[in-house]
């Protein structure tokens, strides 16, 4: 059946109307192949939806096969809504990172908003309780009006989205770089929590069961969402404002209560969240990973508007939606559920044994497409990858110490660098304690969220330091990974397993193929050592604006167990009198350094080294150290430096200060941003027994004075009131906003 | 002692306000949804915190329709206890349980962090276990808790200490005379916008909190032991 205003089969291809919905000629050609005919415009709108990076990863699947997966408690790898890793007692975590990058560069509150709404109904999808969100947000420099106007929206977005549901924004990370001023990125995580025998898959098993929709109604909103997040944004991307969805926490509040509640219901088959691609991507991928078919009629499909076509229906991506494969005849079971909460779930079709996605409308068939086609079958491409020339001079230049003319003064300048500052202003803004579960809110190395009714507790962090992935996507690859397990060991966990998402540049371009080659070469190597596998992930392409790419930015998200509620541990030093430690070597290392954007005003040289045997020692020393009750408090250091590490660790603390001594070349022991250190600190009594578990070094003691006071070859350099080190690092974003 | 924990659609402290009597205060609590018609066997009701039905339109405007509110409103009647947090306070506002209304905070965002408190009534039923003037340090997570309200009322509050609760040192969202929270003139029904309920236990922070349930705990004892 062909509509009215809607091009024929003919017509698409003679003008190439495929074209302008992401599709090439050889895709399309495909398609023909496929179906033995030509398609009609609802099947090219299936196909290309389907076929755009965002739902088929077309060009990443030969870099995710590099990815470890398993591991002996990975319960659910990659390829479902989220990933879930066993944490004994038949408890086990879910959880999963996703971006919303485009949607937030063109209307930032709903586009930051529908990427947490999104990423928590992956979660729930699975049958888990989710228990806490987090994010990993990139903007540009905070030096004008549209910069200012992103970052407050988004922030918003997260706040407006996760305190209505009730479920707490427990930590993050936020770095600014020129880089991000046209696409920032919003990368939103959520957690949850379920035991074995709850985990539901998204599966349409069982000829002759029932599909049924819950949820919002289908509007026009988010139509071909998908395909705009597969590709760049360009001046005429303001014009794709539609695409973007728009959120309604509440809706979602009552969707993820019923849903937890059918989900114990053993009349439910599969569920899926319509996300991405809609009800087109939850049908398509529930028949395909069943091996069997669906046929919607799509007159019964809920529409919140008038005359909407299939095309429309499908590609639509209204928010707060659910598709369902309930058993035949146990249909009001689940209507009742989810009446109570106001919500109607309708039977829109049922699982065939054809293979086919079969749509109706007004009686005929509108579409009949073979759903693995759309799913499992989508093409893959192998793009070519170049070693850019600009990696090639980094390499080759000398690791060389920026000129500091005054130490107290730049470690000032450094803590009010946006990306080292407080970023209190941003999660004083989320609700981090609803549930009451936070043990740990943002702010230290990690969030930490106890599990109730156990002793248990579970780690969690976002990083990626996307400058070292510049200067070096291997190392700067192994390094994200390694700061997450750092952020983890420190708050007294183990790390568990790593969900990523990878935001990069265009594929098309080789020098950006060969950044996201090299990444997940670093991430992948760095996995198998510190044994934390991949569980789940997103990547999203095409970060670019007006033909500048982001800085590869491959987000990991960690969680890691914490085995007692007394092993939790936070950066902040704790007593006057503990003795201070650093943990791992100094070196001259500052490619891609906070001193050297802050001297320099760029990044160049190489990043900082990583020895993975040497990190997976230290973080094992550290654990055990933490597990024996040795530890009072421990942060790694990281950007600034070990001078921005100790200051960090007095401003939480409040009334206390630090006496340290450093021997070396002042710059370098101070700012330089080598790998695989940790600052710690002990109790006098227990200085015997931790330095036979940690090779640390003694460097100094918290003092009851407020003061951080630093000296190198016995030269006072740093001695500064920890007052005026909290004004400077707590006032840096709110003074930059106003 | 039993308490009912009113969920609304929308509700999100429910759970908070649910473990803090059970696990934390050591009484009974039960869930109970915003279409319930019977509150009798119930001794105290929490109407927690969260954004019933969205808070679209204002927040507690459409909960206070629900047709557990009657219910709530009898209960108020009875003399027993009813504490409102937060969204919860929103409502009984709405409800004409207490009087005033609430404005967005004044910075126009979503607050969330600890804040100290002054305990301004300590001679009440929720706050008979804290020392008159302490200083208690409550979370609050809130976008609207700027408490307004007329001069006549806030006179009417004075004179009849029903201003129990007030931010201490600060002001976190611009409220009329710096206040947190407030009861009605017969003192059985509290509202604030701080949340006791997150402050039950050392791990979470504090257990400032903690007091103000067994307050209520403590009254009811005393008052069954009499009639007793």
């Amino acid at each position: 059946m062909q509509l009215k205003l809607e091009p024929s089969p003919e017509q698409i291809k003679a003008e190439k109307v495929y074209s302008q919905m992401g599709l090439t000629d050889e895709e399309f050609s495909r398609i023909e192949k496929i179906l033995g005919r030509l398609p009609n415009y609802t099947e090219v709108g299936l196909f290309s939806v389907m076929w755009s990076e965002h739902c088929s990863y077309k060009n990443s699947k030969p870099i995710l096969k590099k990815f470890p997966v398993t591991g002996p408690h990975v319960l659910q790898g990659p390829g479902e809504g989220a990933g879930v890793v066993d944490i004994g007692d038949n408890q086990a975590v879910v959880f999963k990172i996703e971006s919303h990058n485009h949607p937030s560069a063109i209307e930032p509150y709903q586009g930051a908003a529908t990427g947490v709404g999104g990423i928590i109904r992956d979660v729930f999808s699975m049958g888990a309780r989710p228990i806490a969100i987090l994010n990993s947000l990139r903007f540009g420099e905070l030096k004008n009006a549209r910069g200012k106007y992103l970052f407050e929206e988004v922030v918003a977005g997260i706040a407006g989205y996760g305190n209505c549901i009730g479920i707490p924004t427990v930590g993050g990370e936020i770095q600014f770089d020129a880089c991000y001023e046209g696409n920032p990125l919003v990368n939103a995580m959520c957690v949850g929590i379920l035991n074995h025998e709850d985990i539901k898959k998204g599966q349409a098993h069982g000829v002759g069961n029932t599909v049924m929709y819950v949820g919002a109604k289908t509007g026009r909103d988010g139509i071909h969402g998908a395909t705009f997040a597969s590709e760049e944004l360009t001046e005429a991307s303001e014009e794709k404002r539609p695409a973007v969805q728009v959120g309604d926490p509440f809706m979602e509040k009552l969707l993820l209560e019923a849903c937890l509640e059918v989900i114990k219901s053993d009349a439910l088959v599969g569920i899926q969240d319509m996300g991405a691609a809609g009800l087109t991507s939850s049908s398509a991928e529930m028949a395909s990973k069943a091996g069997s078919g669906i046929e919607m009629n799509l007159d019964l499909v809920p529409q919140r508007e008038t005359g909407m076509t299939p095309y429309e229906m499908m590609l639509s991506e209204s928010q707060e939606r659910m598709l369902l494969v309930v058993k035949n005849g146990r249909e009001q079971e689940i209507i009742d559920i989810f009446k109570r909460y106001g919500l109607e779930a309708v039977a829109i079709g049922r699982v065939t044994d054809d293979k086919m996605l079969r749509l109706l409308h007004h009686g005929e068939v509108v579409a009949e497409v073979p759903a693995d086609a759309l799913s499992e079958d989508a093409p893959v491409y192998y793009k070519p990858s170049i070693e850019p020339a600009y990696y090639r001079t980094f390499q080759k230049m000398e690791n060389r110490i920026p000129k500091v003319e005054n130490i107290e003064e730049t470690l000032l300048q450094l803590l009010q660098q946006p990306t080292i500052a407080s970023k209190e202003w941003v999660y004083n803004q989320y609700d981090y304690m609803v549930r009451t579960n936070t043990v740990v809110a943002p702010g230290s190395d990690a969030a930490v969220v106890r599990i109730r009714g156990t002793r248990k507790a579970l780690a969690m962090t976002t990083d990626c330091n996307s400058r070292y992935i510049y200067l070096d996507p291997e190392t700067g690859g192994k390094i994200a990974v390694s700061e997450a397990a750092r952020n983890i060991v420190c708050s007294g966990g183990e790390p568990l397993a790593i969900t990523d998402c990878l935001n990069f540049g265009s594929p098309e371009n080789p020098e950006i193929f060969w950044q996201l080659e090299k990444a997940a070469d670093g991430i992948s190597e760095a996995c198998r050592v510190l044994k934390t596998p991949v569980i789940s992930g997103n990547v999203s392409l095409y970060n670019e604006t007006n033909d500048t790419a982001i800085y590869p930015t491959p987000v990991i998200g960690m969680v890691g167990l914490i085995q007692d509620l007394d092993h939790i541990t936070t950066q902040q030093f704790k007593q006057p009198g503990d003795l201070i430690y650093l943990l791992g070597e100094t070196k001259p290392e500052f490619g891609g350094s906070e001193l050297q954007k802050l001297i320099y005003r760029e990044i160049f040289g190489k990043s900082p080294l990583l020895d993975l045997d040497v990190e997976a020692l230290y973080q094992e020393q550290i654990l055990t150290a933490i597990r024996a009750g040795l530890v009072a408090s421990c942060h790694d250091v990281s950007e600034g430096g070990v001078a921005v590490a100790l200051s960090e660790c007095i401003v939480g603390a409040d009334g206390i200060g630090a006496d340290v001594e450093l021997q070396g070349e002042a710059v370098t022991q101070l700012f330089s941003e080598s790998q695989s250190r940790f600052i710690l600190s002990v109790k006098e009594e227990n200085r015997e027994q931790f330095e036979r578990f940690v090779s640390a070094k003694l460097i100094g003691r918290v003092t009851a004075e407020p003061i951080l006071q630093i000296s190198v070859n016995n030269e006072t350099v740093v001695k500064v009131e920890a007052e005026k080190i909290k004004k400077a690092w707590k006032g840096a974003i709110p003074c930059l906003l106003n | 002692m039993k308490f009912a924990v009113i969920v609304f659609p929308g509700s999100n402290c429910d759970v908070d306000m649910y473990h803090a009597v059970i696990d934390e205060l050591g009484e009974e609590a039960e869930y109970v949804w915003h279409d319930e018609t019977n509150l009798d066997r119930f001794d105290a009701i929490l109407l927690p915190g969260g954004f019933s039905f969205g808070d679209y339109l204002r927040t507690g405007a459409i909960a206070r329709f629900s047709p557990v509110m009657n219910e709530v409103v009898k209960a108020a009647e009875l003399g027993k206890p009813v504490l409102g947090v937060c969204n919860g306070f929103q409502i009984l506002l709405e409800a004409g349980l207490l009087p005033g209304a609430m404005r967005r905070n004044d910075s126009l965002k979503f607050i969330c962090r600890p804040v100290l408190l002054e305990v301004k009534n300590s001679n009440t039923m929720f706050t008979n276990q804290y020392a008159p003037g302490e200083i208690i340090e409550i979370p609050i997570a809130h976008g609207e808790g700027n408490y307004y309200c007329d001069e006549t009322t806030l006179a009417k509050l004075k004179a009849n200490n029903q201003i129990v609760f007030t931010y201490h040192n600060e002001n976190p969202n611009g409220s009329i005379e710096n206040i947190a929270g407030i009861m009605n003139k017969q003192g059985n029904v509290l509202g604030m916008m701080p949340h006791p309920e997150r402050a039950v236990a050392n791990l979470l922070g504090s257990h400032d909190g903690l007091k103000l349930f067994q307050s209520i705990v403590n009254q009811w004892r005393e008052s069954h032991a009499i009639k007793a």
